[in-house]
């Protein structure tokens, strides 16, 4: 059985909390405790509400609206799913670009009766932009529009168009009710002019985690173990996560940002030496010489050379209320690197509606925009396209330890933004 | 080209060991909350996996309410035996003395709600600035808004508004003096798959899962309660031999057991895939007072 991540996304009331409930609830994974604690409670359709499922925090409940992201889970017999809720409204932008970050797949969840709205587009591109390959357009209330066809069929056609602009790679649009239940788990006879999946079925069978394995062999250093015992001497192992692609014993890797070379003497999982090791794994790797290596450096095969670099061009979603100035001097995060930056110059504002570029000498809360970067020390990076661990990164506030910004690194040589931002005006 | 097939639970470890070595990489002075429950049990697990041959850079710290199963205090010395690890007790029992703190009343006098100051005095005793703990997110609507590393302020408060996004797995364990972070490196598991972990990695667990016979008070609820000494019955209080297990090992006065005959983790996992009513639910009596009842512990400094 495998996992799947996934995303929905929508604006406030496109029931976006109640499509969850029903893919908890059609899928028994709802508990009795859990369900009576909701039927305790008024609810606008006289049923159980199962919005009320997602709805965590007090304060929530209050004001009836996600604040924050949630994280819930279920499983049927193929999949584990783990489902991210991010908020509609605008104001918590950040919110939906950290649920995104970690999806392989968003559901843009669009109401029948407002049809694709500005904050459809909003998510779209925030999901494309953090590199989502599959996209399930949910097409619900489908029944307060009488099931009509025509209706759904003008929402695929809006929104193939911005899809067409982003070019966003994998596209399933369904029409359903979550309210009802209509094509959510089962497939309903409401609608039997579709002929697709239902949404479930649609998750269980998309397929997942394509392209960690296939790109570029990339580990970076956690940890070094070095036990100093009798029994292990002069052990000294490099603990990491391989972030993509596949790691053999007896490869010869450079160690970045340094440059010096050696080679793969063991490849550790649970203390049992491995041949082959690939991406997720956590593992122990030990090599033939004895270098000063440390936290935050990588382990590069010779054959599938990374960008070593202290200048980065960069997409960053801004998440501080105070806004982002060129000159400011801040941290760079870059998985279990941590290095000095500064900020040298914003280059472009992306206006999230029409996914043109405008001019821009600050960034304010919410802001997509292209960053020059100077770092203290080399970074080892990828292109955000190119490989989605090791293009990714966090501006930290050096004083609070406050995350400031989701950043995206850009061609590492020449063009300057990841592809699917493109000029509409 | 890849002829390596992981599945979902080697996903989930991967991320769990990526996580806990983040803590070392990142922290001072880390340490391991341990309660004696199979959640806190796996991360010794994951722990062992991220760490050897070498030691694990954290001690195991257990806040121990007094009001424990002793089958669970014998496994928890066993487990640091086994390890060879520094295990670090803090008493509940102590604090209350020290700070003059009002012993719960009732019938049913559960001490979860004092944890909190023992664990705040042993944050500062020991300048902990890491606190890994086996909670989950599947267990509780707040907690499923937590972040995996949450960071709190001196008081321990946790403060949902103000959380700093987490973005991919670039965990942001930067604090300021006075501030630690409570890091949950299984928060994306659920109960079941906390056990089909524990059935692939064949961990041994305290006794108290499974199936026992023993003398449970019976509430109104109908929920059953094991009996044992600090509960403060009357005569009215049914008193019955049943056949039962835990889910949980929490504070003995308020963990309900669940009537069940499963003797191995097989049969836990079959009684689980049956069961209709979740962990928390099933086995915790002081979650029930009031829906936000976790969300406000939470703020207050509770795990």
């Amino acid at each position: 059985m495998d996992l799947l991540r996934f995303i929905t996304c929508g604006s406030v009331d496109d029931g976006k909390s109640t499509l969850i409930g029903r893919l908890l609830y059609d899928s028994d994974s709802v508990s009795l405790d859990v369900l009576a604690a909701l039927e305790n409670r008024p609810s606008v359709h006289g049923t159980v509400d199962l919005a009320l499922l997602t709805d965590g925090l007090r304060a929530e409940r209050e004001q009836g609206i996600t604040i924050d992201v949630a994280y819930k889970y279920f499983t049927t017999p193929r999949r584990k799913f783990i489902i991210t809720d991010a908020p509609g409204h605008v104001q918590y932008t950040r919110n939906m670009v950290t649920g995104a970050s970690t999806a392989d797949l968003a559901i843009v969840l669009v109401d029948a009766r407002q049809g694709v709205v500005e904050q459809t587009r909003r998510h779209s591109l925030i999901a494309s932009l953090v590199g989502i390959r599959h996209f399930v357009l949910a097409v619900n209330k489908m029944d307060l529009v009488g099931n009509d066809q025509a209706v759904f069929d003008q929402i695929v056609a809006d929104y193939a168009a911005l899809a067409d602009q982003l070019r966003l790679p994998h596209i399933t649009a369904i029409p359903l009710s979550a309210l009802l239940g209509d094509n959510v788990v089962t497939r309903s006879k409401n609608l039997s002019w579709y002929s697709g999946p239902s949404l479930l079925e649609h998750l269980e069978t998309v397929p997942a985690f394509a392209e960690a394995a296939i790109a570029d062999p990339r580990f970076q250093v956690q940890y070094v173990i070095r036990p100093q015992t009798n029994d292990y001497p002069d052990y000294r192992g490099y603990a990491g996560r391989i972030q993509s692609g596949q790691y053999r014993r007896g490869d010869r890797v450079h160690i970045l940002p340094g440059g010096r070379e050696s080679v793969i003497e063991a490849i550790e999982v649970n203390q049992r030496e491995v041949e082959t090791a690939a991406a997720p794994q956590a593992v122990v790797i030990r090599l033939r010489d004895d270098i000063d290596i440390s936290r935050g450096d990588s382990l590069v095969p010779a054959g599938s050379p990374a960008s070593v670099t202290r200048e980065l061009e960069a997409t960053v979603c801004w998440m501080d209320e105070r806004p982002l100035w060129p000159g400011r001097k801040l941290l760079v995060q870059h998985h279990s690197a941590l290095v000095k930056a500064v900020v040298s110059a914003i280059v472009y504002k992306v206006n999230v509606r029409t996914y043109g570029r405008t001019t821009a000498d600050s960034a304010q809360l919410n802001d997509i925009v292209g960053v020059r970067l100077k770092t203290a020390v080399p970074l080892v990076v990828d292109s955000y396209q190119q490989n989605r661990a090791t293009g990714a990164f966090i501006l930290v506030d050096e004083l609070s330890g406050d995350t400031l910004a989701a950043g995206l690194v850009g061609a590492v040589q020449n063009s300057f933004a990841p592809e699917a931002l493109v000029y509409t005006s | 080209m890849s002829t390596l097939h992981f599945d979902y639970l080697d996903r989930l470890e991967a991320e769990a060991i990526h996580i806990l070595r983040e803590v070392a990489g990142q922290f001072e002075r880390p340490a391991l909350l341990f309660s004696g429950g199979k959640d806190s049990i796996v991360l010794t697990r994951l722990a062992e996996k991220a760490f050897r041959p070498g030691r694990f850079p954290f001690p195991l710290v257990h806040v121990d309410t007094g009001h424990n199963f002793p089958e669970v205090l014998a496994y928890r010395d066993e487990l640091a035996a086994y390890l060879g690890e520094k295990l670090i007790v803090r008493r509940v029992e102590d604090t209350i003395r020290r700070q003059h703190l009002r012993e719960p009343g009732g019938k049913f006098p559960s001490r979860n709600p004092l944890q909190t100051y023992t664990l705040l005095e042993t944050i500062e005793e020991f300048g902990f600035d890491a606190c890994i703990g086996g909670a989950r997110r599947d267990e509780e609507k707040a907690r499923a808004k937590e972040r995996i590393f949450s960071v709190r302020d001196e008081f321990g408060q946790w403060d949902p508004r103000r959380q700093r996004p987490e973005l991919w797995n670039i965990y942001n364990g930067r604090i300021q003096k006075g501030e630690n972070v409570r890091v949950f490196p299984i928060s994306n598991w659920t109960e079941l798959d906390v056990w089909r972990y524990i059935q692939r990695e064949n961990i041994a667990l305290p006794s108290i899962y499974f199936g026992h016979p023993r003398t449970c008070v019976v509430l109104p609820s109908g929920q059953l309660l094991g009996l044992n000494e600090h509960l403060r019955l009357d005569a009215t209080d049914l008193i019955v031999e049943r056949q039962v297990r835990f889910r949980t090992v929490g504070d003995s006065t308020c963990t309900a057991a669940v009537e069940s005959d499963a003797a191995t983790i097989d049969d836990i996992i079959e009684d689980l895939l049956q069961a209709k009513v979740s962990e928390r639910g099933a086995t915790r009596l002081d979650d029930n007072i009031s829906e936000a009842g976790m969300e406000d512990r939470k703020r207050n400094g509770y795990f």
